[in-house]
């Protein structure tokens, strides 16, 4: 499985690139390129009059939402369409999941559709492998437990790569809850591929037991993000608090242990939130509504490149070729986009 | 204490290369048994097969009663013949609990209708295994309770756990734990440590396993009680084991055969497979359990036979159940993984698979001896073979060896006299 490569060493040859997106260390740095040179394309179409194209006309995608979720879920929705696919969404209450139904059943129901991708987003790790086994759809995830969070990873690199005009060298303080974070562990998998530093900032409770093997610094000190080109704030969660789970003693110490204040923050920093923010906790809203703060830009990162990731799925390897050409025998001038030989992507 | 389906006695003729650590043998030798009993060791001329006491399995999960959807006592006993086991011991946490005198006859009524092979019973240390009160444990014991767990769960009071002890007198069977402090391993869905730090799963560290067994061989210290720890999968576990049987503790210790051949690596598939109670750990806890079986530490391997339903481990890793099945593979997989590459002896492997348990739960000890009841295991040695779904006897398939290609195979199983398991006629009938 691809599982087993070290993610983002280059791929064996006679190795094909895998027909899912479950995890960053399914990419290469080689990938991780491609997929963001390709979103920044497509960001020039965010610009025009008329923002959709047509290169997945025809095409299936369906969201399997069993977490509540707004900007994901959003953000897949509009970029199936903004590519002309068709999209169908479904969500875990009002459904026959609420009637018992497994996680196998539902992809295998799904799958009778006939869809090109399933994008799903579970609180159950292991999730979308379940799926990807269960039918013949590419399989994004959109966020599987406290395990992966690809996509939301491949736009902070894109939003840090536009901000910086590079990844290679870059150094990004990860501040916080760790331990119960997807997002965290995503990022720090795709900033090794692409070169950069990782510093993890937090309590000593909030951060992996020997996380370090993933190649990153840890400190529990809020001045270890002093010398960080990016500080990446992640979510505090209310829950962490529960007797029981009592990782930290309060929010209150919490904030002034870690949280991101003014003083804080050094000029040129940037900071990062990948929502939803508790204002007044882990950052105080003086940042989040400074210019430093890339929120609103992660957002739309996240549309152009989850754009991105179904071209990518659709139009490269095998697999996306075949059903393709399956989807539209006659073929128009448009698809010519999405037919083999990896043609870059014209949106002039 | 062991109960099976009547049948009737087999007269056969083995020849191979006998193994009986116990009886110092390992020489070619025909072995004659007449109705069910050794009468004749003699010579022999074929090596070609391994014969050696058949196994004995202590920890083995029948589901019955209540889940006989993923195994039944004809099931898990076929299962256990094909694995090589002349007795199985099942365990107490089904539903309902094996913790009335009700329960057990009822069970021991079942295996002597439909056990393949000599099954003994473990009953609750506790009523309903809630870790409370403590079960009619004499009553049990009367009837022929093996041993007694909560196996599944620990008994989390350190002052009822005393109490089990010394109340164990009166029953005089030994208890059997179960180590873990759950408010150290949580929700942990894997071990605590690089691996898990990666995958987001869960960690259950190894420290929620070592600190339990301290406190429990502390207490059957202090009560000089016997204790049998189950499953042990971690470094700091065999060391705190092999301290206490210096010290002079009566402590005897169990492994299984998915701790000895795998580390947490094998979880970066999320096949629910690969998840465990206790879970898999790191290469360093691997080899300390390779030395614990080696120099005796641990006494005995048992392969926490753990059945369970297709669609209830084909989930998310997050939402499979614990627990992996075991009985039909537990040889072929340590000699392959274990004895092939030179790590454990292969004398070493039949003892802590046969005499070793045996003696943990006081049961009769399999041997090659004239005038002993038959029970041997015939194995193949060079045979190879493919672990395929369609091959197990058990009713459920969720195997870690799936696909694996193991050598060495169970071929003939003479359990109390009775031919149970025969894949190939190797012996000639008298």
């Amino acid at each position: 499985m691809s599982e087993q490569r070290a993610g983002g060493s280059p791929r064996p040859p006679g190795e094909t690139a895998p027909r899912h997106l479950l995890a960053v260390s399914d990419l290469t740095r080689d990938d991780v390129e491609r997929i963001l040179d390709t979103a920044r394309a497509l960001s020039r179409t965010l610009d025009r009059e008329v923002k959709k194209l047509p290169t997945l006309r025809g095409r299936l995608v369906v969201n399997m939402f069993y977490e509540s979720s707004t900007r994901t879920l959003s953000s897949f929705d509009l970029a199936a369409k903004r590519l002309s696919a068709d999209t169908m969404s479904l969500r875990s209450s009002g459904s026959s999941v609420d009637k018992g139904e497994s996680l196998r059943d539902t992809a295998l129901t799904l799958a009778a559709y006939d869809p090109d991708v399933i994008v799903v987003r579970h609180p159950h790790i292991g999730a979308p492998q379940v799926v990807a086994a269960a039918t013949d759809a590419h399989v994004v995830n959109a966020g599987d437990g406290k395990h992966q969070h690809p996509t939301q990873a491949l736009l902070d690199l894109y939003t840090i790569r536009e901000a910086f005009d590079r990844l290679d060298g870059v150094h990004v303080a990860i501040v916080g809850d760790v331990l119960h974070s997807r997002v965290a562990r995503s990022l720090i998998e795709a900033l090794a591929i692409v070169g950069a530093r990782v510093t993890l900032v937090g309590p000593p409770t909030l951060v992996p037991w020997e996380i370090e093997e993933m190649g990153c610094s840890v400190s529990h000190e809020i001045g270890a993000i002093a010398d960080a080109d990016v500080v990446y704030v992640l979510r505090m969660q209310r829950e962490r608090m529960l007797p029981g789970s009592a990782f930290v003693p309060s929010l209150r110490e919490y904030t002034t242990l870690y949280g991101i204040t003014p003083d804080r923050v050094r000029a040129g920093q940037v900071v990062m939130h990948p929502g939803p923010m508790n204002r007044g906790v882990e950052i105080d809203p003086r940042v989040a509504d400074s210019p430093a703060a890339l929120v609103t830009t992660q957002v739309r990162a996240g549309l152009v490149v989850r754009m991105a990731v179904l071209y990518d799925l659709l139009t490269r390897g095998p697999a996306g070729t075949s059903r393709v050409r399956l989807a539209d025998p006659g073929g128009t001038a448009w698809n010519d986009l999405a037919i083999p030989a990896a043609p870059p992507l014209e949106v002039a | 204490m062991l109960w099976r389906a009547p049948a009737p006695p087999v007269s056969l003729v083995l020849e191979g290369r006998v193994v009986d650590p116990g009886e110092g043998l390992d020489a070619c030798l025909r072995v004659v048994v007449t109705e069910g009993v050794i009468t004749a060791i003699e010579p022999g001329i074929d090596a070609a097969m391994l014969l050696a006491p058949a196994f004995v399995d202590p920890h083995v999960h029948l589901r019955t009663p209540g889940r006989e959807d993923e195994e039944t006592i004809a099931t898990g006993t076929a299962a256990a013949a094909a694995g090589g086991y002349c007795a199985i011991v099942g365990m107490p946490n089904t539903e309902p609990v094996v913790d009335s005198a009700a329960v057990l006859g009822a069970l021991i009524e079942l295996a002597r209708d439909e056990a393949v092979v000599p099954t003994g019973f473990m009953a609750a240390i506790t009523k309903g295994q809630r870790g409370e009160e403590l079960a009619e444990m004499a009553e049990l014991a009367a009837l022929g309770a093996v041993a007694f767990t909560d196996d599944g769960r620990p008994v989390a009071s350190p002052g009822l756990m005393r109490n089990a002890l010394r109340y164990s007198v009166v029953a005089g069977r030994p208890l059997a734990l179960h180590e873990e402090e759950s408010t150290l391993s949580r929700d942990g869905q894997m071990h605590e440590g690089a691996v898990s730090a990666e995958l987001g799963l869960a960690g259950w560290p190894s420290l929620a396993e070592t600190l339990m067994i301290e406190r429990d061989l502390t207490l059957a210290a202090y009560e000089h009680r016997p204790v049998h720890i189950m499953h042990v999968s971690a470094a700091g576990s065999v060391a705190a084991v092999r301290a206490a049987k210096a010290r002079g503790v009566a402590v005897t210790a169990e492994v299984t055969p998915h701790h000895l051949c795998l580390t947490d690596e094998a979880v970066r598939t999320l096949d629910p497979n690969m998840k465990m109670n206790p879970p898999l750990r790191t290469q360093a806890d691997r080899d300390a359990l390779l030395e614990g079986l080696r120099d005796g530490t641990l006494d005995c391997v048992g392969t926490d036979h753990a059945p369970h339903a297709r669609h209830e481990k084909d989930a998310p890793f997050e939402e499979a159940p614990f627990g992996v099945t075991g009985l039909e593979t537990s040889f072929s997989a340590l000699y392959t993984s274990l004895v092939e590459p030179g790590l454990v002896e292969l004398a070493t492997l039949l003892e802590r698979m046969s005499a070793g348990p045996a003696r943990a739960l006081a049961l009769p000890v399999p041997r090659i001896r004239v005038g002993e009841h038959a029970n041997i295991v015939v194995i193949d040695p060079e045979a190879e073979w493919e672990v395929r779904e369609e091959t197990f006897r058990s009713r459920s398939v969720n195997s870690w060896l799936l696909g694996e290609r193991l050598h060495g195979r169970v071929v003939q199983t003479v359990a109390d006299g009775r031919l149970a398991h025969d894949l190939v006629t190797v012996g000639s009938a008298r």
